[in-house]
């Protein structure tokens, strides 16, 4: 059985069919990685699985439960976490009230700090940082802590919303290193992306979005070789 | 040089703004009716006051931003305070008769120009030193207010304070003598430092040393006392902590015999408005929500105190104020979730926008013939009875002090523990990003439906109060300039903040109720305050830390982590 399963999903806003028909799966222990051009669906995706977006068809399964009876706020609790698009951090608070708030649905108070120890010693930079209000770090900075917020939570399946968009170029490497530590660690990953060369590079298996439809579906190691991969998403002729 | 140019040039630019404020409070009567308010006997009232304030703090303010030597600075403001007088002159000149008793062109249409407001500008001299005057203390005005900027750091501020005490007890004289001038040591202070109206010369002046000996004594003194409070034991600091608040308390408690009754009531009325203050705070300070309708809640708790107590042929049961208490906090309560459910699904303006509405309907529920049956509707419910327990009938203002005081306090701990509390966190979480706080795992439903419901229950417990407070309700008591007086006072007392309610309290309601002047130009008074606010200090008057690096970005001295910070 699939950790994450999307069964012929269809979403729309308003009369904008954005989700045509996705069906994908990720396994446990896995990163897979959807890439796609702007506005091709990717975050749309992202928001029907955490719930926040309702499928007008179609299903998601967690574990082989069916997750339409849940409501966005409850997923937390089934082990799904996200590290939003943009980030996502509440600029107004500080880093170390930004991580309190992952652990929010939390009651274990050793396994808190536990986890905090980990993210902090995954994220050093963090933890210098911890009573400075996330708004004033920089971009790089603010990545992590989203990601370390989601990482908080202690989730089995994270979702991360294009973590390398707008950081230089050595940061990505950075996030994406950390991506892969995070996955060793046990943690499955779904890993949305425009920068496909970096994310095939992390990944196990790949899917590519295309307005609304996936229109390949392979080992990120395929996909790096699929010459139209190469010409529409690593620049490659 | 260059720089010296456009040094000069932003003088003559805030010397015609401050000339164009002075010009216009002339032409819209407000320094004619304020001048009637003495601050320091005949020498100066609110009327002067306004006048040449802006001048004051243009003078200031141009001078902050210019890097020149003193001397250029302090010529600076004499040119901007020159041309402020110049246009006040050119004002005079439009608004002087040529022929004795001919009307000039202006005062047809301006119906302010008058010889009363010429009196004002030209000092009561004639022409021509009273224009001389005039230009005189325009120039001063902008001088002096450059020259505070110029004073040393250390002594600018007991400056600016102690010249804020002065005026303010000035302006409150009729007040501070009517409570404590009558007779004994009161009538001793009184006699050497007022005049017959407002501060006398050399009273201000004593006052003036006194207050400015006392901040300098202070400045010195309190870096000590926070050392060695951060030295104390843990043990001891809580001890000190305590016996603040034990001040504090006692100093509430006895509060009334001090102030006597005129004062004790106009506490009474901000009072009220820290209750309705709290709970706006709550939903628009910590929950994000701007809700313009929040008077519903207060006219729904006043109503069904009036409804269920009234003796009168309206009262349906004819309870104690403390049995139908509950059901005037129960009844907001239920108003809030209802408003709540069909907003849940809105954010920000619109939802200012429904929620106005809400409020108007209310009002116009409670005025309606339709239910003048149940409410009175126009007529409203009279025979209202007093809260009582055992014979003891809270009739005075005092007596009603110590009811206001107890919901406050009750209003306060609640505030301040669910700020503290999960709940508190989830608000916060919720005002910054609804989707990121939904998948943390917020409920965002019941968490906004709490935060209206509590929000509610405080403006209700304050409309259960006003309705025994006045024995009798009326519509025209709950309009929608409550509530904009609600969500200004936390604004100026700074979003989120617990003390910034009371402050913003004491401002936007008890100095305008001392000051009756104030009633015809309220709304104008609260524009121009909350320009002035968002542009020198918009994080409020006593801001909440969260408020505070928000918007000063402040750089908190990070303390050495200990422990982890997350957890308890
Ligand atoms: N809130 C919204 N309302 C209407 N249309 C939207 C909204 N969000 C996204 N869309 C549309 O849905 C499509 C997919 O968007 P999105 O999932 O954000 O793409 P991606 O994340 O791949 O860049 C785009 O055509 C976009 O314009
Ligand atoms: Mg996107």
């Amino acid at each position: 059985m699939p950790m994450l399963e999307v069964r012929d999903v269809h979403a729309y806003y308003g009369n904008i069919h954005a989700l045509k028909g996705i069906s994908l799966n990720v396994e446990k222990g896995e990163i897979v990685t959807l890439i796609g051009a702007n506005g091709a669906g990717k975050t749309t995706t992202l928001r029907t699985i955490s719930g926040l977006l309702k499928p007008r068809q179609g299903k998601v399964f967690l574990e082989g439960e069916d997750l339409a009876r849940y409501k966005a706020h409850e997923l937390v609790y089934k082990g799904m976490a996200m590290v939003p698009e943009g980030r996502g951090v509440f600029s107004k608070l500080t880093v170390a009230e930004n991580l309190d708030m992952g652990a929010y649905h939390r009651t274990d108070k050793d396994g808190i700090q536990e986890d905090l120890e980990r993210v902090f010693s995954l994220f050093p930079r963090l933890k210098e940082r911890r009573n400075q209000v996330a708004g004033t770090l920089s971009g790089g900075e603010q990545q992590m802590l989203a990601t370390a917020r989601a990482l908080m939570a202690r989730p089995t399946l994270l979702l991360m919303d294009e973590p390398s968009m707008g950081l230089a170029p050595i940061l990505v490497e950075g996030i994406f290193d950390t991506i892969q530590e995070i996955n060793k660690e046990g943690t499955t990953i779904l890993l949305v992306e425009q920068n496909a060369h970096m994310a095939l590079q992390v990944a196990h298996r790949g899917y590519v979005l295309q307005t609304g439809e996936i229109v390949l579906a392979d080992t990120a190691d395929k996909l790096r070789e699929n010459p139209v991969v190469q010409k529409a998403y690593l620049g490659i002729e | 040089m260059a720089v010296q140019e456009t040094d000069w040039r932003s003088y003559l630019r805030v010397g015609m703004i401050a000339g164009l404020i002075a010009v216009s409070v002339s032409l819209i009567g407000m320094v004619e009716t304020f001048n009637g308010r003495a601050i320091i006997g005949e020498y100066l009232s609110l009327g002067n006051l306004l006048l040449y304030g802006a001048i004051f703090g243009g003078g200031f303010v141009a001078a902050r931003q210019h890097k020149g030597s003193t001397a250029s600075c302090l010529a600076g403001g004499l040119l901007l305070g020159a041309i402020s007088g110049v246009m006040l002159n050119l004002l005079v000149l439009a608004g002087t008769p040529r022929v004795a008793g001919g009307d000039p062109f202006l005062r047809q249409y301006l119906l302010n120009v008058n010889n009363n407001l010429l009196a004002i500008l030209l000092s009561g001299l004639p022409q021509p030193s009273g224009s001389l005057a005039l230009l005189g203390i325009s120039s001063l005005m902008g001088m002096l207010g450059a020259a505070i900027d110029r004073v040393t750091p250390r002594f600018r501020r007991p400056l600016l304070v102690s010249l804020g005490v002065v005026l303010l007890v000035g302006l409150l004289s009729e007040v501070v003598i009517l409570a404590w001038g009558v007779r004994g040591l009161g009538l001793l202070v009184r006699r050497l430092l007022f005049a017959r109206k407002g501060l006398s010369l050399p009273g201000a002046v004593v006052l003036f040393l006194i207050v400015f000996a006392l901040h300098l004594a202070w400045t010195a003194f309190s870096p000590k006392l926070k050392a060695w409070t951060a030295r104390a034991p843990e043990r001891r600091r809580k001890q000190l902590y305590r016996g603040k608040a034990a001040i504090g308390i006692i100093f509430l408690l006895f509060l009334p015999f001090f102030l006597r009754t005129y004062l004790t009531e106009v506490v009474d009325n901000v009072g009220l408005y820290v209750l309705m203050g709290l709970g706006l705070n709550i939903v628009v300070g910590y929950a994000g929500l701007l809700d313009l309708g929040y008077v519903a809640f207060f006219a729904i708790g006043a109503y069904t105190m009036g409804v269920l107590t009234s003796q009168a042929d309206l009262g349906i049961a004819q309870m104690s104020f403390w049995s139908a208490l509950p059901f005037s906090v129960m009844a907001a309560v239920l108003a809030g979730i209802i408003l709540g459910v069909p907003v849940l699904r809105m954010r920000g303006d619109y939802l200012a926008i429904v929620t106005l509405g809400f409020g108007e309907i209310i009002r116009i529920l409670v005025l309606s013939d339709a239910l003048a049956p149940f409410i009175g509707g126009a007529q409203g419910i009279l025979k209202i009875p007093k809260a009582q327990i055992g014979d003891f009938r809270f009739v005075t203002p005092e007596s009603l002090y110590y009811l206001i005081l107890i919901g406050c306090l009750i209003a306060v701990f609640l505030t301040w523990r669910l700020r503290d509390s999960r709940l508190g966190r989830q608000w916060m979480a919720m005002r910054e990003d609804e989707d990121v706080a939904e998948a943390m795992g917020i409920n965002l439903v019941s968490t906004k439906l709490l935060a209206f419901g509590i929000g509610a229950a405080f403006s209700g417990l304050s409309g259960a109060i006003f309705a025994t407070k006045l024995s009798s309700i009326f519509p025209h008591s709950f309009n929608l300039l409550i509530s904009i007086n609600v969500l200004c006072l936390i604004i100026v007392g700074g979003m989120g903040s617990i003390p910034g309610v009371v402050v913003g309290a004491l401002v936007l309601v008890g100095l305008p109720e001392l000051l009756r002047e104030f009633a015809e130009y309220r709304l104008l008074m609260y524009g121009a305050l909350l320009i002035v606010m968002m542009i020198a200090r918009p994080e409020g008057f006593w801001p909440s830390a969260v408020r505070r690096r928000e918007l000063r970005g402040d750089e908190e001295p990070i303390p050495e982590p200990s422990s982890a910070a997350a957890g308890d």
